[in-house]
């Protein structure tokens, strides 16, 4: 491998650990929050020891991501100076404000984590509020930013230097709606399958106590809610992309030739050298509609930009194939939990609804990082869309392998760890929930 | 040396919010680190008790505290690309060891706290979030002297100095030791006002003693910073900053007499603000440089407009993080937490009630 390409898989590394710890620290305030609030309605001490429960393993998540995002803040220059010489003047903004709301997702933390026995239970919630919306927001402000570079505005380039810079007109560029709608809601869908499966695995060993079924409950309703959303959102990134970067919706379809009533291709390997994706399941007309309205659109293919300006279609189809397909599973099981749960009136999975969401707990996160790779490896060789390319922006440092190895074995003790003490935690009964259950037990 | 009408003059004001955050930094995630300092030199018959007393001064803030850093960051990179982009490369090596450094220091601090009841885990993750403490503002401390000494160049925007002379020179080293001993001598005044009794008497040694070895230190790295870092030396002596060396030298022996007398609350506040000195003296040192010799406030700032809504987003920001940063501390920081009866406890663990279920 040649720098660029070790440059390149140590940020993919690092961002592909970062967006595991970001999701969830966007997802399960939210969670927490609403089981939290649920108590304070209800009374119901289930729901107070889950979001106790749940704050604990957000504050090991939310370690483990802060310090994961500190290294992508200092790695943008690390490997990418003079990118950041570029854009850091024009696309400044959203980082800035990702500061603050950074900032007040970790302060708000520090309360609501050390507060519960310094406030009263209704301000020890609304402690909780501010982590949630800031978590989101946080996401909200790098997303805008990374759609940046896939559509950049914002500025003039005269006579190859930057004028006009303009850093509102940047941060909402023409992508940052759809993208920030996209990743927002794929979090909140990755971390409610996330937490649905944990204790879809607690039911299939036995304990269908009231526990399990409000972790459930809370899990899968706003599980369902956001994955029908992100259906929704999905179809309104692709026409984007199909409308402003072709040369990536191409390569997400496996299309290589440029053709009117251009099928949905769905699976299947785009092969380079024969030009042609086989052995996919085609829709006639669908690719059409969904990326110009109309059937008999004509839709571009790869065949018609230089090879030097074409991304992977192998990595970009088949990570496009895993996101979508992800996707459908986990509205299909939502569904079918709920319809479950409407003719039994009351939450009692079967065996196959409790194989599924352990199933799927993963979903949500490989189909982020799928998402990821398709936008990221689509807009290759790009690192600001038709403006500057990857090679273009790397460092000159040498032997980067050196720090590509260190930091790879870095996450590698941080992921082991964190999963090691979330067992631990998991495998600790919570104090409310063990003394109803004792007396069960002991009865 | 001031520019004569700054009100205008926006990379100024930028510099300024830019050393704001670099000292709050210092004097609050400082001293984070510097509690993990004196956890890897606990002794005594209260060692134990020393660790969790710093471990509960810590816990409720030390990720907020962390925040700045990013701000500094995110400043850097957006208001002064060329600077960022030039130290990324120039110090590549040290950076990139921070990195791995505020990693494992934080992970091991929530982990260790997580371990509770796996005593290897705990002991081991408590020796790295120890060492990590120690090495990471060392290494800060090295980056800043690289920076003020003039060894990194940069012609036609490319790095020309190499990835290693930089920042292991006597000067940067003298500055390392200089940014561990005022992490441990700021923690260790913290801590006196966080504690009672035995405990803090401890603490108060140990204020005492890293007071002298940072005074010492300071002494030393005059002589240095004359052969080494000329622009700081003359800076230091010019006739608009002359004074803040000896301010902070009164200031620094107003904390030592006044941790010497147990007046810890206002040896906290002198100890703030002789950090602060120091750092607005180095600044205002250097001024016009952002990076000794090549990258000036001018010659670097990114666009007006860019610099411009960064003060708005900061002015905006201010009215909601100033609150809130408020509240934080008033809530962990403001009665000594020794006389309200959590002392030692409440560090983010299990409850104690809260035991695994093997065994039931």
């Amino acid at each position: 491998m040649g720098d660029l390409m070790v440059a390149r898989t140590q940020m993919a590394t690092s961002l592909g650990f970062h967006i595991v710890f970001a999701a969830l620290g966007i997802g399960l305030p939210l969670l927490m929050v609403i089981a939290e609030g649920i108590y304070l309605r209800t009374g119901n001490p289930t729901y107070l020891a889950l979001a106790k429960r749940w704050s604990k393993a957000f504050a090991i998540l939310f370690a483990v991501g802060a310090v994961s995002g500190t290294i992508l803040s200092f790695l943008l220059g690390l490997l990418w100076p003079r990118f950041m010489e570029y854009a850091g003047g024009i696309i400044g903004m959203p980082f800035s404000m990702e500061g603050f709301a950074f900032f007040v997702e970790a302060i708000f933390l520090g309360i609501y984590l050390y507060g519960w026995n310094k406030l009263s239970p209704r301000a020890h919630w609304l402690s909780g509020i501010p982590v949630a919306i800031a978590g989101a927001a946080s996401g909200i402000f790098v997303v805008a930013a990374n759609s940046w570079m896939n559509s950049p505005t914002g500025f003039d380039i005269v006579d190859g230097e930057v004028t006009n810079v303009d850093p509102v007109a940047a941060m909402f560029n023409d992508g940052w709606f759809h993208q920030a709608l996209h990743m927002t809601l794929a979090a909140y869908v990755a971390t409610c399958f996330g937490v649905a499966g944990v204790y879809a695995w607690g039911m299939r060993k036995g304990n269908r106590d009231a526990y399990h079924v409000s972790a459930l409950k809370i899990a899968m309703g706003v599980g369902v809610f956001v994955s029908i959303l992100q259906a929704v959102s999905g179809d309104l990134s692709a026409h984007w992309v199909a409308q402003n970067q072709p040369v990536k919706f191409a390569a997400m379809e496996g299309l290589f030739e440029t053709r009117t009533n251009a099928p949905l291709t769905i699976g299947g390997w785009p092969d380079p050298e024969t030009r042609e994706t086989k052995w996919a399941i085609e829709i006639p007309g669908l690719l059409s509609f969904l990326a110009e309205r109309d059937f008999e659109a004509e839709v571009m293919g790869l065949n018609d930009v230089p090879m030097d300006e074409q991304p992977e279609p192998r990595v970009v189809h088949v990570a496009f194939q895993v996101m979508v397909g992800l996707g459908t599973a986990m509205i299909a099981a939502s569904v079918w939990f709920w319809f479950r749960v409407w003719r039994r009136r009351a939450v009692q999975p079967s065996r196959w609804q409790l194989i599924a969401l352990i199933a799927l707990a993963p979903a949500g996160f490989i189909a982020i990082e799928a998402g990821w790779i398709v936008t990221e490896v689509g807009r290759q060789p790009w690192i600001i869309y038709e403006i500057m390319r990857t090679e273009d922006a790397v460092t000159e440092v040498p032997n980067q392998f050196a720090a590509f190895g260190g930091f790879t074995v870095l996450y590698a003790v941080l992921a082991v760890t964190a999963v090691w003490l979330l067992r631990l935690l998991a495998r600790s009964r919570p104090p409310l929930e063990r003394t109803q259950g004792d007396i069960a037990h002991d009865a | 040396m001031m520019p004569d009408d700054f009100s205008l003059d926006l990379p100024f004001a930028i510099g300024a919010l830019l050393l704001a955050g670099v000292t709050i930094y210092a004097v609050t995630g400082g001293a984070d680190f510097g509690g993990g300092i004196w956890d890897l030199l606990a002794s005594g018959k209260r060692a134990k008790e020393q660790r969790l007393e710093i471990a509960r001064a810590i816990g409720p803030i030390w990720e907020a505290n962390h925040v700045w850093l990013i701000f500094v960051i995110v400043l850097t990179f957006s208001c002064f690309p060329p600077v960022f982009a030039a130290l990324s490369t120039a110090l590549y090596v040290p950076l990139s060891l921070i990195l791995v450094g505020i990693t494992l220091r934080g992970g091991a601090f929530i982990f260790r706290a997580y371990a509770h009841d796996v005593i290897i885990a705990q002991r081991n993750w408590g020796v790295v979030f120890a060492v990590t403490s120690a090495l990471t503002p060392m290494l800060f401390g090295m980056c800043a002297g690289a920076v003020a000494s003039g060894n990194i160049r940069i012609v036609d925007g490319r790095v020309t100095s190499n990835y290693w002379g930089t920042w292991l020179g006597p000067f940067p080293i003298t500055i390392g030791l200089l940014a561990i001993t005022s992490c441990a001598y700021l923690a260790a005044v913290y801590l006196c006002v966080e504690t009672e009794g035995d405990l803090q008497e401890d603490f108060r040694k140990r204020a005492l003693g890293s007071a002298v070895a940072f005074a010492v230190l300071g002494t030393i790295a005059l002589p240095i910073a004359r052969r080494d870092a000329p622009q700081i030396w003359d800076g230091i002596w010019s006739r608009e900053t002359w004074v803040l060396i000896p301010a902070a030298v009164a200031v620094g022996l107003v904390t030592i007499v006044a941790v010497w007398m147990r007046r810890f609350r206002l040896a906290r506040i002198t100890a703030i603000l002789g950090i602060a000195i120091l750092l607005g003296g180095w600044a205002l040192a250097q001024y016009p440089y952002l990076v000794v010799p090549d990258l000036t406030y001018e010659n670097s700032a990114a666009s007006n407009a860019m610099l411009r809504v960064n003060l708005i987003v900061y002015g905006f920001g201010a009215v909601i993080l100033i609150p809130a940063l408020v509240l934080l501390f008033a809530m962990f920081k403001g009665k000594n937490p020794a006389m309200t009866g959590e002392y030692g406890a409440s560090t983010g663990e299990l409850d104690a009630h809260e035991q695994p279920a093997a065994g039931h």
